[in-house]
């Protein structure tokens, strides 16, 4: 069965930009502009929708898993995605603003997620959204999904981080470190030249039998781990410069379980929690030096982990840690925040919309689209922003 | 009546607006360009017709079969409109209005569903100049196609010009003549969602959903 994420009251007032003078506004100036931004994600196998209502901070969201769809085949099937998607993304909507109250003529502006992504799924959710704003006589703008990542630890309740800042953006399909200058102007400092942090993950739970998508079940099983009894690599931290990679380590694990096969015919249960430890550890090991690397680099000081990944509580310990010891702090996002969704998505268009960012009425949607060719949004118009 | 129509099944983009008896409609052969083309057209149609959207009756899409992502892209398209103005939708058959396109009575109609494969239909043309589909539609090899009891009939779709020799060998002398290049219109559309209307064949927008026919392979 699918799950629903019950809408939730996520964070007070407007995440103030410091740092970046567009959008020191009010509640009682932005009333005259957009106050309610629907955001829309489906590039994915999730169908987030949410409702950002600027002038209380709520945000309103509704969540569809696919995930029960897909672990059959082991692996996202693009075209399930899609028609999905088109099938869910309608009534997720009016389920949502039926809670909100209000209705649909509430809707001041519309955000959705133009990529990167696959490029069927992104589709779905582009067509829907561009055309209901079309047909509302509203704005639209077409979302960089990792931009919504980006900026969700902007949504989480305690300490919010100001620009400039690095952010560590970690999932299934992606693993980037990237120095934010301010809101749209981004530039990569690294990134996987193999396989992404989350997918690592997922790959070693299938080599340990614990379906699909594993992640989650390795990070739980290495809780009962005893450290030391394996020692895997850590991948590129003896190289210069800020990418990662996390292929050789896999196979790695792959003729560590072969080794261990040969002795016993089947794995015990500790063995498999040990192998989970010694992977996540290795994993978190040189995400928290690169990253430590980065806030040398670039002489900052903030460093915000966003995607799937953030979630990993090892990984946000030790880059807490890591963070603390260079004078610094970490932020993330909020916990139900972290994997794909469509608050982020509404936030993220919220900001851009706010700034007198518009787009035509063609339906966007890109499947490659590196972040570093966004720009920041253009300066405002009107006085009040 | 007011009627809007998007049919993107195909390589052609095309939407149109009826009032009345009167017909608009904008046509482009443009592949992988439909995301871009669509709205705009939508939008220059109520142009010129002077009309607003909000005053239209309903909202006429082309289900499918066709291109999975031509044919979703409608769906959603339909659904946004359809929702934002409560509009109730009409679904029609691509093929049908590939049909309903061709100045023939009896059609046997094709598109190329690749995989050596055809999303197949006849249709017979109704005493209202209507095409009524007289067999379902149906994915199938070429060689496995059914003719739908027609006689004789016109080929038409882009079917018939990858598998013009098995599908000659299927139907033979009965093909009256081959139409290859035809594809679906928005306008012929409107004129099959027109009598759908009257017949209370009316959806939500939620279930403006694509027909596919075909279930996805892995990857």
């Amino acid at each position: 069965m699918p799950y629903l994420i019950e809408s939730s009251i996520l964070a007070g007032h407007i995440p103030t930009l410091k740092g970046d003078g567009f959008y020191r506004q009010t509640p009682a100036n932005a009333k005259n502009y957009l106050m309610k931004v629907i955001g829309i994600e489906t590039s994915c196998d999730e169908t987030g929708i949410a409702l950002y209502d600027s002038v209380s901070g709520a945000m309103f969201q509704r969540l569809h898993s696919q995930i029960k769809l897909h672990a059959p085949f082991g692996g996202v099937v693009p075209e399930l995605a899609s028609r999905n998607h088109i099938q869910r993304t309608l009534p997720l909507l009016d389920e949502l603003l039926s809670e909100a109250g209000g209705g649909k003529g509430q809707i001041d502006g519309i955000a959705y997620t133009a990529g990167p992504g696959l490029i069927g799924a992104l589709l779905a959710g582009a067509a829907i959204a561009r055309s209901l704003a079309w047909a509302l006589n509203r704005p639209a703008i077409g979302i960089h999904h990792m931009e919504g990542h980006l900026l969700a630890p902007l949504l989480a309740a305690g300490d919010k981080p100001e620009f400039p800042f690095i952010a560590l953006l970690a999932s299934g399909g992606h693993t980037q470190l990237i120095q934010a200058d301010r809101h749209g102007c981004y530039q990569m400092l690294g990134q996987t030249v193999d396989d992404a942090a989350g997918e690592a993950f997922d790959k070693i739970a299938k080599m340990l039998g614990l379906g699909y998508p594993g992640g989650p079940e390795v990070s739980r099983l290495a809780e009962t781990g005893q450290p030391g009894r394996f020692k895997f690599p850590r991948p590129m931290v003896n190289r210069k410069g800020l990418d990662f990679s996390f292929s050789g380590l896999k196979t790695f694990v792959r003729n560590t379980i072969a080794s261990q096969t040969e002795k016993a015919q089947t794995l015990d249960r500790q063995t498999i929690a040990d192998i989970c430890l010694e992977f996540e550890t290795a994993v978190v090991d040189s995400l928290t030096i690169k990253c430590r690397r980065a806030l040398r680099q670039c002489n900052t000081p903030r460093l915000v982990i966003a995607g799937g990944v953030s979630a990993n509580r090892r990984l946000r310990q030790k880059l807490t840690e890591m963070a603390l010891q260079e004078g610094g702090a970490a932020y993330f996002p909020p916990p139900d925040l972290c994997t794909d969704n469509g608050a982020m998505i509404a936030y993220a268009g919220y900001l851009r919309l706010a700034s007198g960012a518009r787009q035509g009425n063609e339906i966007s949607a890109r499947a490659r689209w590196p972040l570093t060719e966004l720009r920041p949004p253009r300066q405002p118009e009107t006085e009040h922003l | 009546m007011k009627l809007l129509g998007i049919e993107t099944a195909s390589d052609a983009c095309s939407a149109a607006l009826m009032l009345g008896g009167e017909t608009l409609q904008r046509f482009e052969i443009a592949p992988r360009r439909h995301a871009d083309l669509i709205l705009p057209m939508v939008d220059q149609l109520l142009a010129e017709a002077g009309i607003s959207a909000s005053t239209l009756d309903a909202i006429a899409f082309g289900r499918g079969p066709g291109a999975f992502t031509g044919v979703r892209l409608a769906a959603g398209v339909t659904q946004g409109i359809a929702y934002g103005l409560d509009l109730p939708v009409v679904p029609v058959s691509s093929l049908a209005t590939l049909a309903q396109g061709v100045d023939a009575d009896q059609v046997w109609a094709g598109f190329d569903a690749r995989l050596g494969e055809v999303y197949w239909g006849a249709y017979r043309r109704s005493s209202a100049g209507l095409m009524e589909a007289v067999i379902d539609e149906v994915v199938c090899a070429p060689e496995a196609i059914s003719d739908g009891g027609l006689t004789e009939a016109t080929g038409i779709g882009h079917a018939w010009l990858t598998y013009e020799q098995p599908l000659r060998q299927k139907l033979g002398s009965r093909i009256t003549r081959i139409l290859p290049d035809q594809l679906p219109r928005a306008a012929d559309l409107l004129r099959l969602a027109e009598a759908l209307v009257a017949g209370g064949e009316l959806v939500t927008a939620a279930e403006a959903q694509p027909i596919y026919l075909r279930t996805p392979s892995w990857r």
